[in-house]
């Protein structure tokens, strides 16, 4: 037969898969991917050592500048400061999400009247744009007629200039980010708890276990496989999140309320230090290269 | 026996703390959205009010109507609905295929391919887009579909291909073997049986790609420059005027523009557990 000779020759598990099937199907996504991903790539590693500004952007002729653009991200403490605020903010993000959306998956894992509804009422900030959530939310913080302020003053007495100051304003784009990543963890939790079978809490607890050590113990070690590749995505979306702070910090002196991404950003589109933006992109991409690879060995060694 | 609602071990005391956690969150999730709609409801002489009732006491629908008078709100859903409607196209027809070969075939590279994939989301928006818009500028190219379209095509496939892959993994594989028994090539088996099988997924993918270009505002700004061709974010944003906005009307145009997708998404929420398999990270 000769579908038999085929999956000898490739010791293939897959019966009709031929020498080059697999071209076939990826072929498409290679030649995008060549395209607009692999091409902008290098081109953006190039344009890196070169100084691209406003003057020269349209003559296609960049001067070769060598390493200066890195030499001036490293030499410039706000790159530090603004490094500093973008591990604070991914970490105090990334935490809240897997806490709040694994908690709240633990809540709806269970026979609940009702059960439906509030998962679609939970994943609604999911659901809406986020340019449209960071407006909503920017005004939410709104010093006088927001109803963060107006719910803070009735309980507590308290006015907050959330948009003024740079320091709470940085707070405001965490709390506004908490809410919208919540729903994603809670999903991906939920789909996780559900391929755990039931029969492995009922034998817990026929050993006596608590809830706590039933979380710990099955729930946590069977669901790592689900959240380990969630927490990686989640932590490098949260690293290049430029859409709430941009927005929300937008229009107030907020230099100090940046994260990197958000900084090449206003760079590269209001300053106009193309090459510069370039450089601080690549150096984004290779922190976030180390952490995930590093993060996934860890992961890996402990099974 | 009557049918239990709630779990054996579940006491009530536990049950009635649930329901209250729940509540909580419930109001802290979707208060902002009605948010949205209490602004949209006031009236233009009442924007700066105190009051936190949902729905304002004299509430007018006169804001949807100045959305689309007032501004270009319709020209910018247009465009926005070209633009995701393309994007959506190519990154869920490549997602399809590529998805299956990782799922399916053995081929030298399959896992470093996967890990790449997920690399390329390490690229802050702005790796591509400056490149591109360099290279668009060349080209002479700035200020079309083009430059966007592609942006978004290739933002959207690596996720794509993880979630496709994942949903063809829980495919059994006994499924395509019988089939080829009976005489039939990858092609026939790929289309009659397997396809058919991922509609969920694909739905799904298709919605996140849908969404995405729909939603997208930093890449968008910076390449349409033609106030004719700007999407609906853009559009949106720039209502927001520097010294005066309309928040009830855009807040209105906020609503027009949410709401479908939300509807959608809602719709298909049910996929979303199971379906959100992201598989396991092999490097």
């Amino acid at each position: 037969m000769g579908s038999n000779k085929i999956k000898k020759k490739s010791g293939s598990f897959n019966m009709a898969q031929g020498r080059y099937t697999h071209l076939w199907f990826l072929m498409p996504a290679i030649i995008i991917m060549l395209l607009v991903v692999v091409y902008p790539l290098v081109y953006e590693i190039i344009v890196s050592f070169k100084n691209v500004n406003l003057l020269n952007l349209k003559s296609g002729r960049y001067p070769f500048v060598g390493l200066d653009n890195y030499k001036s991200i490293f030499t410039d403490g706000i790159f530090y400061r603004t490094l500093g605020r973008t591990v604070i903010w991914t970490f105090i993000n990334v935490t809240f999400h897997v806490v709040f959306g694994l908690f709240l998956a633990v809540l709806l894992n269970r026979k609940l009247p009702f059960k439906g509804i509030i998962r679609v009422i939970l994943i609604l900030p999911w659901a809406i744009p986020q340019y449209i959530a960071a407006i909503t939310w920017k005004g939410l913080f709104n010093f006088d007629y927001g109803t963060v302020n107006i719910v803070l003053n009735k309980l507590f007495g308290l006015q907050i200039p959330w948009l003024s100051d740079a320091s709470w304003s940085f707070a405001a784009c965490i709390i506004t980010n908490i809410w919208l990543g919540i729903p994603f963890m809670m999903m991906i939790s939920l789909g996780g708890l559900q391929s755990i079978p039931r029969e492995l809490y009922e034998a817990a607890e026929v050993d006596g276990a608590s809830h706590w050590q039933q979380f710990k113990n099955v729930t946590l070690p069977l669901l790592k496989p689900v959240l380990t590749p969630a927490i990686v995505l989640g932590t490098v979306w949260t690293f290049n999140m430029i859409n709430v702070i941009y927005i929300i910090t937008s229009g107030a002196a907020s230099e100090e309320a940046q994260i990197l991404v958000t900084m090449v950003y206003k760079k590269a589109f209001e300053y106009f230090r193309y090459g510069y933006s370039a450089a601080l992109s690549v150096v984004i991409f290779l922190i976030l290269l180390a952490f995930s690879s590093a993060f996934i060995k860890a992961q890996k060694l402990e099974n | 026996m009557k049918k239990e609602l709630f779990d054996r071990t579940d006491t009530p005391l536990r049950i009635t703390i649930i329901y209250i956690i729940l509540f909580i969150f419930c109001v802290l999730s979707i208060y902002p959205i009605l948010r949205i709609l209490t602004v949209a409801l006031r009236p233009g002489n009442n924007l700066f009010s105190t009051s936190l009732r949902i729905i304002p006491s004299d509430a007018t629908l006169e804001n949807f109507k100045l959305a689309f008078t007032k501004y270009s709100l319709l020209k910018w859903l247009l465009n926005s609905l070209i633009v995701a409607s393309i994007s959506t196209a190519f990154g869920v027809l490549i997602a399809i295929y590529a998805g299956y070969a990782f799922s399916r075939f053995e081929f030298m590279g399959k896992n470093i391919g996967m890990s790449m994939l997920l690399v390329t989301q390490m690229f802050p928006a702005t790796m591509m887009l400056l490149p591109l818009y360099l290279m668009l500028i060349k080209l002479k190219l700035a200020g079309t579909y083009l430059g966007l379209v592609t942006v978004y095509i290739s933002t959207a496939i690596p996720f794509n291909i993880w979630m496709m892959k994942g949903f063809y993994d829980t495919i059994p594989k006994s499924l395509e073997e019988s089939a080829y028994v009976d005489g039939a090539n990858i092609t026939t088996s790929f289309y009659r049986i397997i396809l058919p099988l991922a509609k969920p997924a694909v739905a799904l993918v298709a919605l996140f790609s849908f969404m995405g270009a729909w939603s997208e505002y930093i890449v968008a700004r910076v390449l349409l420059t033609d106030a004719s061709m700007i999407t609906l974010p853009v559009g949106l944003v720039n209502m927001q005027g520097m010294f005066s906005t309309d928040w009830g009307i855009y807040s209105a145009a906020a609503l027009i523009t949410a709401v479908p997708v939300m509807i959608l998404f809602v719709a298909l929420s049910k996929y979303l557990v199971g379906g959100l398999t992201l598989g396991s990270v092999k490097g």
